[in-house]
């Protein structure tokens, strides 16, 4: 790859710095930008949050991501925000909210929040105090307890929403409000000259989506590897969503999945699933396809894609094979995939208009958290009758699973109490699950029985009661 | 007045440890932490580290110049480990590099042999096998054995609590600067600059003088770097003076989680008698503290549990013991409550369980024996000024807790699967250290010529406002405008002899300090004034008058005169704490200044189909004294009750058998997220209430918050309690949603 080619704040940045340094490092370590601070280099705490843009179609669009699990060769041709970037001779109507609100105590997390609220009020249709809450989902305080945050959120949407929300032109009014500084306006036309870098998915080189998950585990690795950024390979990124087959690229992000609106159509369940899942950032940030290639037991995507019986297509060259998704996992952490294969597609088949589907997850915090365990459901029914079903489980077991005795054991028969008490029964004998730092072994048989519960209490509100699954 | 950092904070200008611009020439350390937690070192070789690319040198306890002994309360813990390790991460060597990467790299290269020797990590396995850090410590208050006999309800029972990552999101480091003639000038992210000046002498062995400790804000603190900044400052001191090159050592996350101690587990038995109305007659509890490998401040926060025994209650005969455990885990240190809080868990556990056994509301019990005017204290102090019964009212009143009682149950009666919980939480915390020694704090001010002025003291700004209410305290004895007032870094070589800022003590010390230098120079000023005024003279908004009229002189003016005359415009002063005293030996005495009290109503929902919950709300009557700062004021109260929540529900140190830390990262140890703040949450601030003891008849506000948390657990025991007819269920805390699962369906 030739040099990495972004605007940082104000500046053009044409490096030979590597690629598969974190943005974060590179902020700080070689540019000396010491506002962006580091606090977990997981994703986990946003301290290091940054705006992301990038031109769709024209438009200039940001994302809040963390810089700490980012590759600098993901971020050639767009436009980094830092806090430095925002600054501006006063503060700005976000930094004077929180100084004035006392959203601000030890101070160390406060520029991600101040990174993450400037993208609020320039990206949200809807600029109230619950999209604020999703905006800063990913920040973490230990300071403050949020309420004074909240507060500084309610005094910026009172104070300016209404102004924001009825400019024709937002970016422009954003900088006459001074929420962004001047320069804004030149971003769009310097990024269109930045030459294309030409990303290509080359054989053998470590396939990077994200960074998400890689960067977590594998920090030190991913230093010394040789990068393909897929996330930037326009045919991975694609949906064509036919009506008898919905085909996701590997690439695609979990927010493009989740804000697409042939897909919440669908599957309804999917937006309250992905709130469950991740913070705003990280589904920015995130692919479907890392997801799966993680082949984490407990992972919410694969989850869900059992459950609506997803195949994959895996490809090198021009060879390609597609398989079920439920062959895929072999072992903990085991694949049926040759090291040069690359995840390309996930294809769902499109579900009756009768099915119904589900997805339940607990975790140790409600929100943003891995869970201890999770499933997916998917139920079709004609004449009162189940006529498929497929029932996933995460955690329970060293790879996620999708429960096929259970499932089959569920048609022909009527969605009642006693068929999802049989159900559960019959899914303790497909289970195998550890004591770790996600709960015991019992806590989770526990736990998977109650959540398959929570599916038929969800999917068919008349037919089964509470009381009576208590009761078992 | 809004904190005086926020400016800085929202631009990203404020300065942390590793935002500072490093000297020319800087080493980077990186520790290399012992892979098990007990056992005998047969073996460490550093030789192929020391020769890989970038490394300068590689210390191990036999480069201490010194002692190779950090402890504080109890000399009992190794800078580096020598023969012997006592917990995983416990650290061996350190390397020196030219970078950071190089020194990581070569720490792989480090190869120890160490023989394992068995492991402890449960504190009441270690008192079974006589592992005590330090002798038992009993309170006694009348005589608790005569009232068993004759007590119409007795109740006893086992309560448990976990530990709490302190999780400030700056992580512990430092740098070291060699200066001339072996001084040494330490940047670090310390509560306790003086004991890492103390330290760093004692392991170099060189006096303290020479060595400077420099800290200008912290990324969070909570009590975590109290003790336990200082190996981290130690390590690059000694490289520093060694190698005579700046060195520079910030742990990552995943090593500071596993090498530094946390809020001390406790088990706990407990023994309580009621009356027939309800009212405690005797109360005895015995405190398991899980010290971990090294005394550090275990023994004090084990003392405090002691003084906090009774909770926010009366209690005429009471025996609190507490054994100091020693076991396989990081030594376990500070942590905003220092032991309150799990005292507190446990008086309010036993009332719960009187409750659940008596099948009464437990705030029938709270209500009936609260603190009031006069009453006695285990530790012979009486109560006085007391708010308790005042808050506690008020709290029912102003938030309708009788109205919710019966709102929750109608809740409950008509739900299956929600279920609904309540709990009020009374709070009584004592100010002061509980070693009177500590309480004293010195200032330092300059008036320059300009008429700006420089306030130094002991106080570490760590986001708690300390700063703030320092600036406040000055410009309000000066009477001057604000923006003349500058609060200056915390150094030893301004403040000397500190103790750390801690025990929710940093603005009633340090502003105390602040204030009496600043009259010092204001007195000399006004005398001066007064000469050239021809009579007594004040000064008000900077205008100077006398008998009431301005005088034409203004403040600026008067600093430049009284230079001209040579009048000393700097000032040094010294604030103890009046009034204290404790004798050790009978457990009895006058330990604190005053007590802060409140109380906290807390309603959550649990899911009783996954065993998930919400924090529905939490309403608190506080009293603050006369708050100086209500905007730093309620961002302490709220941020200590989010933490306290946290540490009740969803923080979960996990470590396995073998002493290894499991939850040893963000993605494994969760804490308060955004959605995890209750929908309603509400401080009010108690009128009225006046504090001679505090600065400005203001009252400490740090620590004393955070124990409303404790009504989290207990509200959601309540709902648990709606859905269960267990009759046996543990008290053990946190309680996550896997233990909220497990209760509900108990067998």
């Amino acid at each position: 790859m030739t040099s990495i080619q972004f605007i940082l704040n104000d500046k053009s940045v044409d490096t030979d710095a590597s690629p598969t340094m974190v943005l974060l490092d590179f902020i700080r370590e070689r540019q000396g930008l010491k506002g962006t601070t580091s606090a977990c280099r997981e994703g986990d705490c946003g301290a290091c949050s940054v705006m992301l843009g990038e031109l769709k179609d024209g438009d200039l669009k940001y994302r809040t991501i963390t810089s700490c699990l980012l590759p600098l060769g993901d971020v050639h041709g767009l436009h980094v925000v830092t806090v430095e970037g925002i600054n501006q001779e006063v503060l700005t109507p976000v930094q004077q909210a929180i100084s004035d609100c006392g959203g601000t105590q030890c101070g160390f997390c406060t520029p991600g929040f101040v990174v993450s609220l400037t993208n609020f009020l320039h990206r949200e249709s809807d600029l109230t105090l619950e999209k604020g809450r999703e905006n800063i989902s990913g920040n973490i305080c230990r300071c403050t307890g949020y309420r004074s945050i909240e507060r500084a959120v309610e005094k910026m949407c009172q104070d300016f929403g209404g102004r924001i929300l009825g400019a024709t032109n937002r970016l422009e009014e954003l900088v006459k409000i001074k929420v962004l500084p001047e320069y804004f306006l030149t971003i769009a036309s310097r990024l269109n000259s930045i030459p294309k870098a030409g990303y290509q998915t080359k054989d053998g080189a470590v396939a990077v989506g994200g960074g998400t998950d890689l960067y977590v585990q594998k920090h030190d690795a991913m230093l010394k590897a040789s990068p393909a950024f897929v996330i930037r390979d326009e045919s991975l990124r694609e949906m064509k969503l036919g009506e008898k087959e919905l085909v996701l690229g590997a690439a695609v992000s979990m927010e493009d999945m989740n804000s697409n609106s042939t897909l919440r159509g669908i599957f309804p369940a999917l937006p309250d699933a992905f709130k469950l899942i991740a913070s705003l950032p990280i589904r920015e940030q995130a692919t479907i396809g890392g997801n799966l290639i993680n082949a984490s037991p407990i992972g919410d995507l694969t989850n869900i894609f059992l459950a609506l019986n997803a195949d994959i297509v895996l490809g090198v060259g021009g060879a390609e094979r597609r398989m079920p998704l439920k062959n895929f996992y072999l072992g903990y952490k085991k694949l049926d995939r040759k090291p040069e294969e690359i995840l390309r597609r996930i294809i769902v088949p499109v579900p009756a208009k009768s099915a119904r589907f589900n997805f339940e997850k607990v975790s140790k915090r409600t929100h943003l958290d891995i869970a201890s365990v999770n499933s997916g459901c998917l139920i079709d029914i004609k004449d009162g009758v189940v006529v498929s079903a497929s029932i996933s489980a995460g955690g329970v077991g060293p790879i996620p699973m999708l429960l096929q005795k259970t499932s089959a054991g569920l048609c022909g028969r009527k969605p009642s109490s006693a068929a999802a008490i049989e159900a559960a029964k019959t899914a303790m004998s497909e289970i195998a699950p550890i004591s770790d730092a996600r709960g015991a072994a019992e806590y989770k048989k526990l736990l998977l029985k109650q959540l398959i519960y929570a599916h038929f209490l969800n999917l068919f509100p008349s037919e089964v009661s509470f009381s009576d699954l208590k009761a078992a | 007045m809004k904190n005086i950092d926020s400016a800085l904070h929202t631009t990203g200008r404020s300065m942390y440890i590793d935002d500072l611009p490093v000297p020319e020439g800087c080493l980077h350390a990186a520790v290399f932490p012992s892979p098990i937690a007990h056992g005998k070192i047969k073996k460490l070789d550093i030789e192929s580290a020391r020769k890989a690319p970038g490394v300068i040198a590689v210390f191990t306890a036999d480069d201490i110049p010194g002692q190779n002994q950090i402890g504080g309360i109890v000399q009992d813990e190794p800078l580096l480990a020598e023969g012997e390790v006592d917990f995983n991460g416990q650290p061996i060597a350190f390397v020196v590099a030219e970078t950071r990467e190089a020194a990581y790299e070569a720490l792989r290269l480090i190869a120890v042999d160490i023989e394992p020797l068995p492991v402890v990590v449960c504190p009441r396995e270690a008192a079974k096998k006589g592992m005590f850090i330090v002798p038992p410590r009993i309170f006694n208050l009348g005589n608790v054995d005569s009232v068993w006999r004759d007590a119409p309800h007795i109740i006893e029972g086992r309560a448990d609590c976990e530990g709490q990552e302190h999780l400030y999101l700056e992580t512990q480091g430092a740098f070291a600067v060699p200066k001339e003639d072996g001084a040494i000038l330490i940047t670090s992210s310390t509560q306790g600059p003086t004991a890492v000046q103390r330290t760093t002498a004692q392991v170099l062995g060189i006096p303290m003088h020479r060595i400077e400790v420099n800290v200008q804000r912290l990324g969070g603190g909570f009590g975590g770097k109290e003790d336990q900044a200082t190996p981290w400052a130690v390590m690059p001191a000694l490289a520093s003076h060694i190698l005579k090159r700046p060195v520079k050592l910030v742990l990552n996350r995943m090593e500071d989680m596993r090498m530094t101690g946390k809020r001390h587990p406790y088990s706990a038995d407990y023994k309580i008698a009621l009356s027939s109305d309800l009212k405690i007659l005797g109360y005895e509890a015995t405190f398991y503290q899980n010290a971990g490998a090294a005394a550090d401040l275990s023994p004090a926060v084990l003392g405090r549990s002691l003084f906090h025994a009774g909770g926010s209650y009366y209690i005429p005969n009471v025996r609190a013991t507490g054994f100091c455990c020693k076991t396989h885990l990081p030594p376990n240190t500070a942590f905003r409550g220092f032991g309150g809080p799990q005292a507190m868990y446990v008086i309010e556990a036993a009332i719960c369980a009187a409750a659940e056994r008596l099948k009464v509301d437990a705030a029938e019990i709270q209500r009936r024996n609260l603190l009031k005017e006069g009453d006695e204290f285990p530790y012979g102090m009486r109560v006085k000024n007391s708010e308790a019964v005042r808050c506690f009212s008020l709290c029912e009143e102003r938030f309708g807790y009788k109205d919710a009682r019966a709102r929750v149950k109608a809740f409950n009666d008509q739900n299956a699967q929600f279920k609904k919980g309540l709990a009020l939480m009374p709070v009584c915390f004592g100010i002061s250290f509980t070693n009177t020694p500590y309480n004293q704090a010195s200032a330092l001010a300059h008036v320059y010529s300009d008429g700006s002025v420089a306030v130094s003291t002991g106080a570490v700004e760590m986001g708690q406002g300390v700063n703030t209410k320092i600036l406040q305290v000055a410009a309000h004895v000066l009477s001057i405008n604000p923006d003349r007032i500058k609060v200056e870094s915390t150094n030893t070589t301004r403040a000397a002899n500190t103790s750390a800022t801690a025990a929710s003590s940093g603005a009633d010390l340090n502003g105390g300090a602040a204030a009496l230098a600043c009259r010092s120079i204001l007195s000399r000023l006004l005398e001066l004034a007064a000469e050239l005024s021809g009579g007594p003279a004040e000064i008000k908004d900077e205008e100077i008058y006398s008998a009431g009229k301005k005088t034409g002189l203004t403040w600026k003016s008067l600093v430049h005169e009284a230079l001209q005359r040579r009048i000393s415009l700097s000032a040094q002063a010294q604030y103890a704490t009046p009034g204290l005293s404790y004798d050790k030996s009978r457990e009895k005495g006058t330990p604190f200044a005053y007590h802060v009290v409140g109380t906290a109503m807390i309603e959550a929902t649990v899911d009783c189909l996954r065993g998930r919950y919400e924090i529905d709300s939490v309403q608190v009557v506080h009293d603050f004294g006369q708050s100086m700062n209500k905007i730093v004021d309620l961002g302490q109260a709220e941020g200590g009750i989010a933490q306290g929540i946290g540490w009740m529900t969803m923080e979960e140190l996990m470590f396995d058998p073998n002493g290894k830390l499991l939850s040893n990262a963000l993605s494994t140890y969760k804490v308060p997220d955004i959605y995890s703040t209750p929908k309603t949450f509400e401080v009010e601030f108690l009128s009225d209430s006046l504090n001679p003891a505090g600065i400005f008849n203001s009252k400490a506000v740090g620590e004393p918050p955070f124990m409303y948390g404790i009504g989290a657990y207990f509200a959601l025991r309540d709902a648990i309690r709606a859905f269960t007819s267990t009759e046996k269920l543990p008290i053990h805390s946190p309680m996550t949603p896997e233990r909220t699962l497990m209760a509900l369906y108990a067998k």
